[in-house]
C-alpha cells in the first residue's frame, strides 16, 4: 500500500517534471507568461508529489515493513528508532529521493521568495530545477526504485550498518546533500542569465544567500565527515584524501572562490565570465562527486553499493557541462569587463590571486583523484597517488592563500596607497614574527608548522585589528560603549564582519591542520596491570595502565570493553574504555564485522586516542594503539566559528538598512581616509 | 609594466611551481595499482618492480589469515582467482578485515616473493548494506 502511494507519487512526478521543463524554458524562451507560469508552478507540484513519496518511505521505515527491499536491506527491528530515520539517506536508493525532494524544496523556496522579481530570470530557474529533478525521479523510476519490492517478507531486516549508527553519520550525509543540492539554485539563476541575456548583477544579488547557504552546508557536512571518521573509524585521522572525501572538498573550494571573486564584480565589474564558469563549474563538480561516489569508478574505501546509476550520472554530467558552457561561450562577448586591473599591490589583486589558488587546488585535487584512470588511459597501468602528493601540493598553496587570507580584506582597493599599507600591515606583521620568533625560541621542528602558526598569528591580527577599529569608530561616532559599539558593528556589516569571523575559523582549522605534523602513534599488548609510557610533544608523560576486559550485551550488539588508567606527569585523569562491538539481530545472530568503539579524552593541547584493537585468544591481554593528537580540538571547534560567521554572513534583514549602512560605511571610510 | 602583465607573470609563477610539485609529487609518491594477475606480469617483464611502491586490490584468500598478536603480525594470501601472493603485514587491522573481504595492501614486493605492506585497508565485503535476500 505505502509502496504503491510512492510509486504513483514518482510516476506522476515524472510526468510532471517533463511537462514543467519544457513549459518553463518554452514560456522563458518566447516571451510567454501563461506558459512559463505553468511551468514555475510546476516546482511547487513537484515539491508536493516528492513529498508525499518521502512520506510512503519514511513510514514503510518506521512501521518495518520488510515487503519493500530498501527497507529490508537497511533496518532492522532492534534498530533505535533515530537510526531508522537516517535509513532514508543511507542507502543509495533512498539518498535519490531525499536529494530530489531537496531540490525540489531549494527551487519552490527560491521561486517563492522571488516572486514578482527577476520576471526574466524565474522561468529558466524553474526549468533548470523541473530538469535536475526529473533526472532523479528518472533515475530512481527506471534504475533504482526505493519502493522495489522483494518477492516475499523476510522476518528481519538486515540492520545498518554500526559504522552509520553514531550522530555524527545521521547529520553528516543530509548536510553535505544540502550542499551539494543547494547549488543547484545558483547555476539555475546563471543560466536564466545566460540565456535571457539579463547579464547584469541582478542574478549575483539574487543567488547571494543561496551561495553563502550551499558554501555553509557543505563546510559543516565536510566538517563533521572529518568528526565522524575521527571518532567512529578508529585509524586515529579524519582526512586522508580518500577520493570521496575529494569529492565533497572540490565544490567547497569552487564556492568559495566564487564568494570571493564575485565581490569583485559587484565593487568593480570585473570578472563577469570567471564568476558564472564558477558557478557553472561547482554545480557540475556537486554531479562529479555523485558519479565517482556511486560509479566506483575510483577505488575508495567509502565502499558505497556500486551499480550502473553512476553511468546515469556520467551522462547528466556531460550534457549539463555542454549546456553550461555553450551558453557561457554564445553570451561571451558580451561578458566584457567594466574595469582593468590597476595596480598589483590592490584588493583586486589579492583576490585574483585568492581564486587563482583556489582553482589550482581543485585542480591538483582533481587530477590526484583521477590520476588511476588517467594512467590507465595513457600508460595502460593504474598509478595511483596518495596523502603524500595532495600534501606536497597543498601544504604550500594552503599556507599562500592562508596569507591571502590576511592580506585581502586590509589592502585598498583599485590602488594601495604607502600609507595605507603601513598603516594596515604594521600590527599584523609585527603579531606574524613576534610568534615566528616564539616559535623557534622553543624549538619548534616541524617548518610548515611554524610558518602556519606565524601566518595564522598575522590572520588573527589583521581580524583583531578590523574589529577594533571598526567599534572603536562606532564609540568616537554614536558614544556607544565598546561591546554595544561591536555588537552593533557586526549586525549593521554581517556580510563583512560575519566574514571576518569565518577567516578565524580558518585559521583554527589551519591550527588544527599543523598539528597534525606532531601526532604519534604507540601499539602495545599488555597483560592486566601491566602499563605503558607515551611522551607526548609538549613534554608530558603520559602512564596507561591496562585494567582488563569484560563482556557484555546491549541493545542490538556483543560488547567486549578494555580498560585503562590514564595518568599525565604522575596525575590521575580518569579512565578510558574502548569497546570492540559484535552487531547481532533480533535473533541474536551477527550481523557485520566486528567494530571498534575509540576512547577518546580531548583537551585544547591535545586528543588521547585509544583503540582497543582485540585480545590475546582467550585471555584478558589486550593489544592497544594509543595515538597522541596534538590541536585537534581545534578543528572541530574552527569549524564551529567558521559556521557562525557563515550564519551571520547570510542572515537576512540586512537589505532593510542598507542606505543607512551606506551612509555609516561612508561615514567611517571618510574617518579612516582623513586620519 | 602593466599590472594585468605583473599579474599574468605572478600567475604564471604559481601554476609554473605547482605544475612542478605536481609531476615530482607523481613521479616520487605514485604507486602502480595491480591485481595479482598484473602484479605476476610484471615480475616477469621488469625486474626492477622490486624497487617502487605497489598497491594490490584483490580479495583474502579464504582461511588463509594467521595472527600473532603479541608481535602484531598478520601473514594471509591474496588473490583474484589467478595469481595469489602470500602477505605480511605489522600492525592493527581495519576491523572490516576479514576472510574474502576485498582489500588493497599497500608496500613493496620482496625477492621470495612475499609482499610486505606497510598499509593495509579494507572494504567491508557486504558494503554498507548487509545482503538483502539473506533470508528467504
Amino acid at each position: 500500500m505505502t509502496a504503491d502511494l510512492g510509486n504513483i507519487a514518482l510516476w506522476i512526478a515524472l510526468l510532471i517534471g517533463v511537462w514543467g521543463s519544457i513549459t518553463a524554458f518554452a514560456g522563458g524562451w518566447r516571451g510567454q507568461r501563461e506558459l512559463a507560469a505553468s511551468g514555475e508552478r510546476s516546482v511547487f507540484v513537484l515539491w508536493g508529489l516528492l513529498f508525499v513519496a518521502s512520506c510512503a518511505l519514511m513510514r514503510a521505515l518506521l512501521t518495518h515493513d520488510f515487503s519493500i527491499e530498501y527497507v529490508a536491506a537497511y533496518t532492522s527491528r532492534n534498530l533505535p528508532v533515530y537510526y531508522t530515520w537516517s535509513a532514508f539517506y543511507a542507502g543509495q536508493k533512498g539518498s535519490l529521493l531525499f536529494w530530489s525532494i531537496v531540490v525540489s524544496t531549494w527551487g519552490s523556496l527560491a521561486l517563492f521568495f522571488n516572486r514578482g522579481k527577476y520576471r526574466e530570470l524565474t522561468p529558466y530557474v524553474a526549468g533548470v530545477v523541473c530538469v535536475v529533478v526529473t533526472f532523479f525521479v528518472a533515475v530512481m523510476v527506471f534504475a533504482a526504485n526505493p519502493f522495489h519490492r522483494l518477492g516475499f517478507i523476510p522476518a528481519d531486516g538486515s540492520g545498518l550498518n554500526p559504522q552509520l549508527q553514531n550522530p555524527g553519520m545521521t547529520i553528516h550525509p543530509p548536510m553535505l546533500y544540502l550542499g551539494y543540492t543547494s547549488i543547484t539554485i545558483p547555476f539555475a539563476f546563471a543560466v536564466g542569465a545566460l540565456m535571457s541575456g539579463r547579464l547584469d548583477t541582478g542574478w549575483i544579488h539574487a543567488i547571494r544567500r543561496w551561495t553563502l547557504l550551499s558554501w555553509l552546508f557543505l563546510s559543516c557536512g565536510i566538517v563533521l565527515g572529518m568528526w565522524w571518521a575521527y571518532v567512529e573509524l578508529g585509524w586515529g585521522g579524519y582526512w586522508a584524501w580518500d577520493p570521496v572525501e575529494n569529492a565533497s572538498l572540490l565544490p567547497w573550494l569552487t564556492m568559495t572562490a566564487f564568494l570571493h571573486s564575485v565581490m569583485i564584480q559587484e565593487k568593480r565589474g570585473m570578472l563577469k565570465k570567471w564568476n558564472l564558469g564558477l558557478v557553472v563549474g561547482s554545480f557540475l563538480l556537486s554531479i562529479f562527486g555523485t558519479f565517482i561516489t556511486r560509479s566506483g569508478v575510483i577505488a575508495s574505501v567509502h565502499s558505497f553499493a556500486q551499480s550502473n546509476v553512476g553511468w546515469f550520472f556520467l551522462i547528466f554530467l556531460v550534457v549539463a557541462a555542454l549546456g553550461g558552457f555553450s551558453l557561457l561561450a554564445w553570451r561571451w562577448p558580451r561578458l566584457e569587463a567594466d574595469a582593468k586591473l590597476e595596480s598589483m599591490v590592490s584588493r583586486e589583486a589579492a583576490f585574483l590571486f585568492n581564486n587563482l589558488i583556489f582553482i589550482v587546488i581543485a585542480f591538483s585535487v582533481l587530477w590526484g583523484t583521477l590520476f588511476p584512470i588517467l594512467s590507465e588511459w595513457v600508460r595502460g597501468t593504474k598509478v595511483t597517488v596518495g596523502p603524500p602528493f595532495f600534501n606536497q601540493v597543498n601544504i604550500p598553496l594552503g599556507l599562500l592563500l592562508l596569507a591571502l587570507t590576511g592580506i585581502g580584506p586590509l589592502i585598498a582597493w583599485r590602488r594601495a596607497s604607502t600609507a595605507n599599507l603601513r598603516r594596515q600591515f604594521l600590527v599584523p606583521t609585527g603579531a606574524m614574527l613576534l610568534t615566528a620568533l616564539a616559535l623557534a625560541a622553543v624549538r619548534m621542528s616541524d617548518v610548515w608548522s611554524l610558518i602556519a602558526f606565524s601566518l595564522g598569528a598575522f590572520v588573527v591580527a589583521t581580524v583583531v585589528q578590523e574589529f577594533v577599529r571598526g567599534s572603536g569608530a562606532r564609540h568616537r561616532l554614536h558614544g556607544e560603549s565598546y561591546p554595544v559599539a561591536l555588537f552593533h558593528l557586526i549586525g549593521r556589516n554581517r556580510r563583512r564582519y560575519g566574514g571576518y569571523i569565518v577567516h578565524l575559523g580558518i585559521v583554527m582549522l589551519f591550527a588544527g591542520f599543523a598539528g597534525l605534523a606532531f601526532k604519534s602513534d604507540t601499539e602495545t599488548t599488555l597483560k592486566p596491570g601491566q602499563s605503558v609510557d607515551v611522551r607526548s610533544p609538549y613534554g608530558h608523560t603520559y602512564h596507561f595502565v591496562h585494567q582488563g576486559l569484560s563482556q557484555y550485551d546491549a541493545l542490538n550488539r556483543q560488547i567486549t570493553a578494555a580498560t585503562m588508567d590514564v595518568y599525565r606527569d604522575g596525575k590521575y585523569l580518569g579512565v578510558m574504555k574502548s569497546e570492540k562491538r559484535q552487531h547481532v539481530d533480533a535473533l541474536g545472530r551477527f550481523t557485520f564485522e566486528p567494530s571498534t568503539e575509540v576512547a577518546i579524552r580531548s583537551d585544547l593541547r591535545e586528543d588521547v586516542y585509544v583503540v582497543f584493537a582485540g585480545a590475546v585468544a582467550g585471555t584478558e591481554e589486550a593489544v592497544y594503539r594509543i595515538t597522541l593528537n596534538p590541536l585537534v580540538w581545534w578543528v572541530w571547534y574552527g569549524g564551529m566559528v567558521l559556521a557562525l560567521g557563515g550564519l551571520i554572513a547570510m542572515w537576512p534583514g540586512e537589505a532593510l538598512t542598507s542606505s543607512r549602512r551606506r551612509a555609516e560605511q561612508a561615514g567611517y571610510v571618510a574617518r579612516v581616509t582623513s586620519q | 609594466m602593466k599590472a594585468q602583465t605583473k599579474f599574468l607573470i605572478g600567475g604564471a609563477l604559481i601554476l609554473g611551481t605547482v605544475g612542478y610539485l605536481m609531476a615530482t609529487g607523481i613521479k616520487e609518491t605514485g604507486v602502480y595499482y595491480l591485481t595479482p594477475a598484473e602484479l605476476a606480469q610484471k615480475v616477469r617483464q621488469d625486474r626492477s618492480i622490486y624497487d617502487v611502491g605497489i598497491k594490490i586490490g584483490a580479495k583474502v584468500v579464504k582461511g588463509s589469515v594467521t595472527r600473532d598478536v603479541a608481535s602484531q603480525t598478520i601473514s594471509f594470501r591474496v588473490s583474484d582467482g589467478i595469481s595469489s601472493y602470500p602477505v605480511v603485514y605489522h600492525g592493527l587491522a581495519p576491523d572490516t578485515f576479514t576472510d574474502e573481504a576485498d582489500v588493497v595492501v599497500e608496500g613493496r614486493l620482496q625477492h621470495d616473493g612475499t609482499f610486505r605492506a606497510t598499509t593495509l585497508l579494507a572494504k567491508c565485503g557486504s558494503r554498507y548494506e548487509n545482503a538483502p535476500t539473506r533470508s528467504a
